[in-house]
């Protein structure tokens, strides 16, 4: 309760981040905006007066399960991420005030914060018919989007729309719609992605960068190591199963009450990078291979796209061995990465994170 | 000046415009412009579905079996119901018996949702419509913890309790960030609670935030996650063990256990908080009857919640079935959703196509071709819209008429036809909860009416919820623990071409897929979903839909301030998501236009 009262640098010098580290953080996130070092002085006196770091929350084409998930943090609760870790300004989803009161807000954020606020974003832009398959305030989305991105510290993609683009980006795309990093090429962007992502995904996302005052190590993709450096199925509870051959062979069948590897029916876990099986849902109560499904991969880019959920992954060896299975998953991430490495958001983030990694 | 509509309303739009856009506090993007009389009340409405996905195009060629996921994903809010009607469409076209467990744990989950999308509604998208958040901190705590131990047992109730949280929200406000609450139209005169009201209602929201996350927990032990849990064709993917090897792995005692732990908590909040604070809310603003619109005239609803597994009829199904009309609560009609002539949408004044745009289309026969145009009366440029013209094209939405007549569906939809077809369970809470407010019954046509049916709906379906987890628990004890019916997964036992339905009472109201199935994939694929009916344009013979007849009427205090406009909108609970998805069959590329 008492952190709403603390102003951002407070909270980061209770949490043992020293005044170097939080000046660092300051002119490594101004550099990151092209900005010189007046800029980083600006920034750090801002931060050292303003209680909460601003966030603005966009949605463009979406559903809405991003900000659902969100609401269903149980550490920290959203109420507390929301009435004492940052300042949620701005979110169609939730907020009072609708149309003339709410575009208000954006264009006092845009001036009073420059440079010191973070752009969430749900959902992508919709290209074709002038951007207008989604249009907000009057206008096409993407506009507003660039809008308020030139002038954010850093971009958060929530989810598989903002990341990858997602069901309305699957074959044929009929509203070309597009994930953010195609149309935001100047900021940091952190890829949250999921369909949608766990709630404490989430809000770990918000509280690490709020708490250590910088953005947290990100892969080749633009993800959080943290949460999306390991296979679904290298922490799977029903891997020994998998290791010896024991698979549901139907649905409801004797495999299927005794809990046994999914992998049969179609399981993406061998190729699906993500916390699930670790953090798993709402609060730790399961997952979707725990409760009897495999998992469709959702936060992998282009998961509509790669057959059915219930194909068998080919090309994995079933029993035990995993150099293949590895070399699987290492593929994906190498060919993406590829097509991501020319890309100058990764170049701006690599100057904000700490330990920048090698490219490609 | 005035067009007489034939659903009855005098449209003026002589006045003032007045723009809302975006319209927050809902799913998707919408725009609402409304013309207000020289006393500033609403004379002309007309509500604007602003994003369209294409989800329907994109299902085209797919395995009918992978459609629940894609369709799950039209919307995050009420997640779910599409995958269940997706899954009900397939299983009625390949004719697919799901075993009895299936249905009970389908029942569940769909009114888990009903509980939780209603609750986070009423709190989180809707309070803030009838609660000034400012006033809360001139409240008296003491004063605040009577009123509280005045109307509900709920424990959360002390003086101590009441004044913690004022000074929390002291705090905040006194930071200068209000954050959601920023630029709020507090201090309105259209707001009625006293201080000690509204200082209840914000500790009820945050103890409503703080709780929602539990309700959906059901989801996540039977369906995996939340949003967006795993459904299965055929029945459901998880399986039940409760005494054996493995057990621990399946759905067990345990889980069984925390399903209805939760199951008792939800009946708990809803009693002692929810109906609660409807009731106090609902006493200060009794006088404030307006946005009823069509409900006191025609409502549909689909039903649901079947009591028997695989059957559809209207007395298997525990949700309302049918159709008024003309405010006739003497009949209620039967709906066909397999009937070309009954359920049509129209495009006259949607950005869409058709051949004949003076005939509508049954969803079977659907197309949609997109044209993107403004009317010659609009105001501003194709891409900064200033102000729209309704005599032409203005929606991303189209209009869903049931045979030529624009209904209202939804919670007050289906609580109006159960109680025209006195069902005890629904007529008997409506009538004590009018006689408890004091109010006619025609006091249900209203938004309060509207926000009224939910809560109710909300306890209902907290109730069912433990009806159908008995009757699971019963099912397994007597040695049946079956879930999924496999005789017809693999697609070449499918037949070569096939059709079929399904349908669900969204948290918003009637919802329906059609699915055509050819050589073992989607061959065409539609959803009209409840969103679609509540906020449709005007169709070609002018009639208007739910969301503008709902304004129209109602005096505002200060149109500048558009409280009165968002408080009506927000009693449907817009998904704009679920209401512009559909496409054409064949997808037709659009223009490709470069991003400035």
């Amino acid at each position: 309760m008492s952190a709403g009262q603390e102003t951002f640098y407070e909270v980061i010098r209770r949490q043992g981040i020293t005044r170097r580290s939080f000046t660092k953080f300051c002119s490594l996130t101004a550099a990151s905006l092209g900005l010189g070092p007046m800029a980083a002085s600006q920034m750090a006196h801002a931060l050292e007066t303003k209680p909460r770091i601003p966030v603005i929350w966009m949605h463009g084409l979406e559903c809405t399960c991003c900000s659902e998930s969100f609401i269903r943090s149980a550490h920290p609760l959203v109420k507390d991420v929301v009435l004492s870790m940052i300042s949620l300004d701005y979110d169609d989803t939730i907020m009072a005030a609708a149309g003339h009161q709410a575009e208000a807000i954006l264009q006092e954020t845009r001036q009073k914060y420059k440079g010191q606020y973070i752009l969430a974003v749900e959902g992508n832009p919709p290209l074709n018919e002038g951007g207008m398959f989604c249009i907000d305030g009057g206008r096409p989305f993407v506009e507003k989007l660039k809008e308020m991105a030139e002038d954010a510290m850093a971009v958060i993609a929530w989810g598989a729309c903002a990341s990858w683009g997602c069901v309305q980006a699957a074959k044929p795309n009929p509203t070309q719609a597009t994930p953010i990093d195609k149309v935001i090429k100047n900021k940091p962007i952190i890829k949250v992605p999921g369909c949608p992502p766990i709630a404490e995904v989430m809000t770990g996302v918000v509280t690490f960068v709020t708490t250590f005052g910088r953005l947290p190590e990100l892969d080749r993709q633009g993800r959080p190591k943290m949460f999306y450096s390991q296979r679904i199925h290298d922490k799977c509870y029903r891997r020994p199963h998998f290791d010896a051959g024991q698979f549901v062979e139907e649905w409801d069948d004797d495999g299927a009450r005794k809990g046994y590897c999914l992998y049969k029916m179609g399981c993406k876990g061998p190729t699906t990078y993500n916390a699930c099986s670790t953090v798993r849902w709402n609060g730790g109560v399961s997952f979707p291979i725990q409760s009897g499904h495999g998992c469709i991969g959702c936060s992998e880019e282009g998961f509509w796209d790669k057959g059915s959920f219930y194909d068998r992954l080919t090309g994995i060896n079933q029993f035990g061995i995993e150099a293949n299975a590895d070399k699987v998953g290492a593929t994906v991430a190498g060919v993406v990465a590829a097509g991501v490495a020319a890309h100058a958001a990764v170049t701006a983030v690599k100057r904000v994170i700490k330990k920048p990694e090698n490219v490609g | 000046m005035g067009i007489q509509t034939p659903n009855g309303f005098n449209l003026d739009n002589s006045g003032k415009r007045v723009v809302v856009d975006p319209v927050t506090r809902i799913e998707g993007h919408l725009r609402v412009e409304v013309n207000v009389d020289s006393n500033n009340v609403i004379r002309n409405a007309v509500s604007t579905g602003t994003m369209w996905r294409g989800i329907e195009v994109i299902l085209r060629g797919r395995d009918p079996r992978d459609a629940w996921a894609f369709t799950e994903r039209i919307c995050g809010v009420c997640t779910g119901t599409h995958a269940l009607t997706s899954v009900r469409a397939v299983e009625n076209a390949l004719d697919i018996k799901i075993p009895e467990n299936a249905n009970s744990i389908r029942n569940i989950m769909q009114l888990c949702l009903q509980v939780h999308d209603h609750l986070v509604h009423f709190y989180h998208l809707h309070a803030l419509d009838w609660v000034d958040v400012v006033s809360a901190l001139s409240a008296d705590p003491k004063a605040t913890s009577a009123l509280a131990q005045s109307i509900s047992n709920w424990p959360l109730s002390s003086p101590g309790y009441f004044k913690d949280l004022q000074t929390r929200l002291k705090k905040f406000v006194e930071s200068g960030q209000l954050g959601p609450f920023k630029n709020g139209y507090w201090g309105h005169p259209a707001y009625k609670l006293p201080p000690e009201a509204n200082l209840m209602a914000v500790a009820h929201y945050l103890e409503a935030l703080d709780f929602q996350k539990e309700i959906v927990k059901v989801h996540t032990i039977y369906g995996g996650k939340n949003p967006h849990p795993n459904w299965l064709v055929g029945g459901v993917p998880c399986a039940i063990n409760v005494d054996g090897v493995g057990a621990v792995g399946a759905i067990n005692m345990e889980r069984l256990n925390l399903v209805s732990s939760i199951i008792d908590r939800c009946i708990e909040f809803t009693e002692q908080v929810y109906i609660p604070d409807l009731m106090a809310i609902g006493s200060f603003y009794k006088d404030w009857l307006y946005g009823g619109g069509l409900s006191s005239k025609s409502v549909m609803s689909y039903g649901d919640i079947p009591e028997h597994a695989n059957d559809y009829s209207p007395a298997s199904l525990k949700l309302p079935h049918g159709v008024i009309l003309n405010g006739n609560l003497n009949e209620v009609m039967p709906v066909d959703l397999k009937d070309p002539d009954q359920i049509q949408e129209f495009v006259t004044h949607s950005w869409y196509e058709y051949p004949d745009e003076t005939k509508g289309l049954h969803p079977w026969d659907g197309v949609t071709v997109p044209h993107y145009e403004l009317g010659p009366k609009a105001k501003g440029t194709k891409t900064n819209i200033e102000a729209l013209d309704e005599e032409a094209k203005y929606s991303w939405i189209k209009s869903p008429r049931w045979k030529g007549n624009a209904v209202e569906v939804g919670p007050l939809a289906r609580y109006i036809i159960g109680y025209a077809q006195k069902k005890p369970e629904f007529k008997d809470p409506v009538d004590k909860l009018l006689k408890d407010l004091g109010v006619p019954v025609s006091a249900l046509f209203s938004t309060l009416g509207r926000t009224a049916a939910r809560a109710l709906e909300c306890q209902w379906a907290a109730h069912q919820m433990r009806y159908f987890q008995d009757k699971l628990m019963a099912a397994i004890k007597a040695g049946d623990s079956s879930t999924a019916n496999t005789d017809k997964w693999k697609p070449e036992s499918w037949p070569k071409e096939v059709k079929g339905v399904g349908f669900t009472e969204a948290p918003r109201g009637a919802l329906g897929h059609w699915v055509k199935i050819k050589d073992g994939k989607i061959d065409n694929y539609q959803a009209v979903v409840p969103t679609t009916w509540n906020g449709s344009p005007r169709d070609p013979k002018g009639n208007i839909g739910a969301f503008e007849a709902s304004l129209m009427d109602t005096p505002m205090a200060d149109p500048e301030q558009p409280l009165e406009i968002i408080r009506t909108l927000h009693s449907f609970d817009p998904c704009l998501a679920c209401s512009t998805h559909v496409m054409s069959p064949d997808g037709q590329e659009m223009s490709k236009v470069t991003v400035r």
